[in-house]
């Protein structure tokens, strides 16, 4: 690909005391790609996701997005140029109804730049726009769910409203790390079109994922991480092929079905 | 019937006024149950001065209200934006020696002094607690317990600001009635203005400082220039009651640092009903006619009030406020299992 990337991660090093969670994990993002991450427990995908996004400090390494070097700068900053991150244990705020967790990513600088008059769109009012958010990833405009308490939704929703809070941005990356886990079928089967239609959009996607077949559907490109180090990096197929992942993932049996349909 | 077959059935009133953010008022009736309550406070507040039966009660009602806003600084740190604050002695001492040197050395008049005591206050205030931001909960709280300790032995020990004997000889404000009036409408201006201020956008972002703040940093925010703008609110608030506190007494010196502007404060928030914002005002007016009421007893008075705390914390520890909106907005009833 002769474009240049829209994030480069070079050999990026994080130690927990003496414990080598990350070990010079690199690879590059295209825009428009989806990028997958997947690895068996504690092969630190969760952590290249807190390197890249400023929440915790690596060891070593450097990340340059849209060609800065952002290493080492605090999350909120890096929010701010466009490279937005979900939770993995959904961090919402409890205490607020849900239309009203989008107003503060909606009064945030980059928001009040990007989303019409200070992120208020075009009445200048955060909390329609908020819905309008709400309604656009799956929360029925008409139903009181949108006004409910954000410590009242079920999992499937709170998994909806961190990747709202991240659209409130109008981001150019979203990382989402394991959108899918905790939820059921029929709910990650209306989520994967939501995904597909982000990418249609020009969003870049990183996604973290365990439930693998659902990731192959919608991924250009997988890596496979296993204890901290890069094992393969692919497109679906080859990673799929590859004996090293069988290797590493050897006894899960989702690996095998995934597999044996390949 | 007996009790295994009843339960208690909790019913929120079918009234518009409650629906979040939309004032439908649909008739007088619905128009009263907004109105009436806010009506009651405010007037009640502001005949307070004449309801007192002497000079000595009438002071007692400014000092109440000074911790009032302490009162409420605290509940909006804590309970808003997540910054549990032992600092009240701190934002009264310093705002107080603000006033006390223009007043004395200046010669600026209190009712010029103490606004700009408020905002200098607040900016110093903020200024020097923002190392500490980063420090969440308990560790918060220790390290601003520690400021008006420092402050008090600081001025002692290079004797600045009349060191141990204080600043004495400050103007008092023209009249008891001035005094008075000052701080009630001060106090009210503020619960109301910090009422409205959490509901604001800006307000939403410091109550998801407090819920979580690792999304707002996520969000694009940074999570420390929201609390210094938080500390500066509440300091600058404190700082007010502050100088209005040395103009009352006409005398300014370390025992402002004194740590009853920090701890009572906390206590009428528990009494009042924390996150409520009024409930730590009315704590606030339990509290201090209750300790004054107890000087006749002399040395037994704490002993007396820690049991009036003890009572409240174990018989109604979400506050009175808390249990009063409840039973306000909601219906109940026994009905049959």
């Amino acid at each position: 690909m002769s474009k240049e990337p829209i994030l480069r991660v070079i050999d990026v090093t994080k130690a927990f005391g003496g414990i080598l969670a990350l070990n010079r994990v690199r690879f590059d993002l295209y825009e428009g790609d989806i990028l997958g991450i997947i690895g068996p427990n504690g092969s630190g995908k969760t952590t290249v996701v807190n390197c890249i996004t400023g929440f915790i400090k690596m060891s070593a390494g450097k990340i340059v997005f849209r060609g800065k070097d952002i290493s080492g700068k605090p999350p909120h900053k890096i929010a701010d140029m466009g490279l937005t991150r979900t939770f993995q244990i959904m961090r919402p705020y409890y205490s607020l109804p849900a239309y009203k967790n989008l107003v503060i990513p909606l009064f945030s600088p980059r928001a009040k730049r990007t989303g019409g008059w200070r992120g208020g769109g075009k009445l200048g009012d955060r909390d329609t726009v908020g819905i309008d958010i709400l309604e656009e990833i799956g929360f029925e405009r008409d139903s009181y769910v949108p006004y409910k308490l954000a410590s009242t939704l079920p999992t499937g929703y709170l998994k909806r409203l961190e990747l709202a809070r991240c659209l409130a941005l109008k981001p150019d990356v979203i990382i989402c790390d394991e959108i899918f886990s905790g939820l059921s079928m029929s709910e990650i089967a209306s989520m994967v079109p939501l995904i597909e239609r982000l990418q249609m959009e020009g969003i870049t996607l990183i996604m973290i994922e365990h439930r693998l077949r659902e990731l192959f559907r919608v991924a250009n490109r997988v890596m496979v991480l296993d204890f901290g180090e890069k094992l393969i990096e692919g497109t679906p197929e080859e990673v799929m092929a590859s004996e090293k992942v069988k290797e590493a993932y050897f006894g899960s049996e989702e690996v095998e079905e995934v597999m044996s349909h390949a | 019937m007996n009790m295994e077959q009843r339960r208690k059935e909790r019913l929120d009133r079918g009234i518009k006024v409650r629906t979040d953010g939309i004032y439908a008022v649909m008739s007088m009736r619905e128009l009263a149950y907004l109105i009436v309550p806010r009506f009651v406070l405010i007037a009640g507040m502001l005949v307070l001065p004449f309801a007192m039966p002497g000079m000595y009660w009438q002071r007692v009602i400014s000092i109440v209200c000074i911790y009032a806003i302490l009162a409420l600084c605290f509940d909006f740190l804590a309970h808003f934006v997540g910054l549990v604050s032992l600092g009240g002695a701190f934002f009264i001492g310093v705002g107080g020696y603000i006033t006390a040197i223009l007043n004395t050395s200046f010669g600026m008049p209190p009712l010029l002094g103490v606004p700009i005591a408020a905002v200098a206050g607040g900016l110093i205030c903020t200024f020097l607690l923002l190392p500490c931001l980063p420090l969440r909960g308990v560790y918060f709280a220790i390290v601003t317990l520690m400021y008006p300790l420092a402050m008090g032995r600081v001025i002692e020990a290079l004797d600045i600001f009349g060191g141990t004997d204080g600043i004495m000889g400050l103007e008092s404000f023209p009249n008891r009635w001035v005094e008075q009036y000052l701080v009630i409408v001060t106090v009210l201006v503020f619960l109301f203005g910090l009422r409205r201020l959490v509901n604001q956008d800006m307000g939403l972002v410091f109550r998801a400082v407090k819920d979580n703040d690792q999304a707002v940093k996520a969000s694009g925010m940074s999570i420390t220039f929201y609390k210094a703008i938080a500390v500066f609110i509440a300091s600058a608030m404190g700082c007010f009651g502050g100088a209005c506190l040395v103009h009352i007494y006409m005398w300014s010196g370390i025992s402002l640092f004194a740590l009853d502007f920090s701890i009572l404060p906390i206590a009428a928030t528990v009494i009042g009903g924390a996150g409520t914002l009024v409930g730590p005002v009315l704590g606030c007016f339990i509290l201090v006619p209750i300790s004054e009421l107890l000087r006749a007893f002399g040395t037994l008075r704490i002993v007396f009030y820690s049991l009036i705390l003890v009572g409240f914390v174990v018989f109604k520890s979400e506050g009175i406020m808390v249990y009063g909106q409840r039973k306000y907005h909601q219906f109940e009833r026994w009905v049959k299992v």
